[in-house]
């Protein structure tokens, strides 16, 4: 059985269905990413505390040139195939998909930095003052409020209800690397292997601050420091779990991230399959690069929202 | 715009394309650079952050999805999507209101 109004416009909607068809997903897809967004105007409202300056910028920056570069290949795709240009058109859509491949490449870069960076609480203030003279030389103001994340401020309860004698007059939290980058590792699953110290890199002082005047301290020689497992509270890489912002921010890029592999799959497809497309049926393959392009121009659309709401807001 | 159908009409668009993938790449940096400058007022920074994206997003949707000569059966799908995602949206400032004023363990941070 044929398919019917693959190209024809049908009478009652002048339009060949397929295109009907997308724009209805596409307005489930509003409603999809506009309750994620709900979430997180609600989640960031009701936070004390909203972290700023963890991500990159340049390199978010960066990625949302490849992704509007690619919503414009994929638009001329379609126009050179209106224009009869089947060899044009595919070098466009080939281009298209080197873009998706660079951005979920680029993201994947950026989600490993995440889970190799890692945040670490100490028992008490004195252990932690012991470190920071280890770590930078000195615990004096300066050292303190150049310590990355150090005002992220108010203690779960479970660590308070666990360590009577807290909290310390302010929750010091260091930043940092673990020896040999691993990924995802918890104070759990490190006593569950019987460690005794981790050996810990601390990040440069005024990493990522994002007044004016406090450059990222070069000077500072990424020292590495033995800690011992028992002056530890808190060990936890960035993570969804590490922080409400953190678990925001996982579920909208990652399911942003899902849908740019999800067209580039569409597209592939439709790369490798075209000419025969082209050959037998040229108007409808003209329509099915239509219907996945305003797909990809709509994840599009979500990064230009994500973008600044992640990573500059 | 029109109907696409044209060669000539084609190659028109083609230029309006090219001319919207600058804009967009300079609204970009237009948000970043003025995340730099860091305005003091979260308020304005909100607001002018939301409206660059407004306008590049109408450009995407208005140009490369054809939204500007659309029939009339997308814009109704679309005119319903946008009372929902409107309703769904003063719904979460409404809802805003709700939270206790916070105070931090520590005092002010």
């Amino acid at each position: 059985m044929e398919i019917p109004y693959t190209v024809t416009p049908r009478k009652d909607t002048g339009l060949y269905n397929a295109k009907v068809g997308i724009w209805l997903f596409l307005a489930s897809e509003v409603m999809l990413f506009g309750a994620l967004f709900s979430s997180y105007v609600l989640l960031r409202v009701g936070a004390s505390f909203w972290p700023e300056g963890l991500l990159n910028i340049p390199i978010g920056t960066f990625n949302t040139w490849v992704l509007i570069t690619s919503s414009v290949t994929v638009v001329m795709c379609w126009a050179n195939l209106k224009l009869g240009n089947f060899n044009k058109a595919r070098v466009y859509l080939g281009l298209t998909i080197l873009c998706a491949l660079g951005f979920v490449g680029i993201k994947t870069v950026e989600y490993n930095d995440k889970f190799t960076h890692y945040t670490i609480r100490f028992t008490n203030d004195v252990t932690a003052a012991a470190f920071l003279k280890e770590a930078y030389g000195n615990d004096d103001e300066a050292t303190r409020s150049g310590v990355f994340a150090n005002t992220y401020g108010v203690p779960d309860s479970k660590v308070v209800a666990k360590n009577k004698e807290l909290p310390p007059p302010r929750f010091l939290e260091i930043t940092g690397h673990l020896e040999g980058n691993p990924h995802f590792v918890t104070l759990k699953k490190l006593k569950a292997k019987n460690a005794e110290t981790i050996t810990f890199i601390p990040d440069a002082l005024n990493q990522g601050k994002k007044e004016k005047g406090a450059a990222p301290d070069a000077a500072h020689d990424h020292k590495k420091v033995t800690v011992k497992m028992s002056e530890l509270v808190y060990l936890s890489a960035y993570t969804p779990q590490r922080n409400t912002y953190f678990a925001i921010y996982f579920t909208l890029t990652g399911l942003h991230a899902a849908h740019v592999i999800g067209g580039a799959l569409v597209m592939t497809y439709l790369f490798f399959t075209g000419r025969r497309w082209w050959q037998k049926a040229p108007e409808q393959y003209t329509n099915r690069i239509e219907v996945a392009g305003l797909f990809w121009h709509f994840v599009d659309l979500v990064w230009i929202f994500l973008f600044p709401v992640l990573y500059l807001l | 715009m029109g109907d696409h159908s044209s060669p000539e009409q084609l190659k028109k668009d083609i230029r309006v394309y090219l001319a919207i993938f600058v804009a967009l790449l300079v609204g970009t940096v237009l948000t970043v650079w003025l995340y730099y400058i860091h305005i003091p007022n979260v308020k304005v920074t909100i607001a002018i952050a939301l409206l660059v994206a407004s306008v590049k997003s109408f450009l995407v949707a208005g140009y490369f999805m054809h939204l500007l000569s659309e029939k009339k059966v997308i814009y109704a799908t679309l005119a319903a999507t946008a009372f929902f995602f409107v309703a769904l949206m003063g719904l979460t400032l409404w809802a805003m209101n709700d939270f206790p004023k916070l105070t931090s363990v520590f005092g002010n941070q």
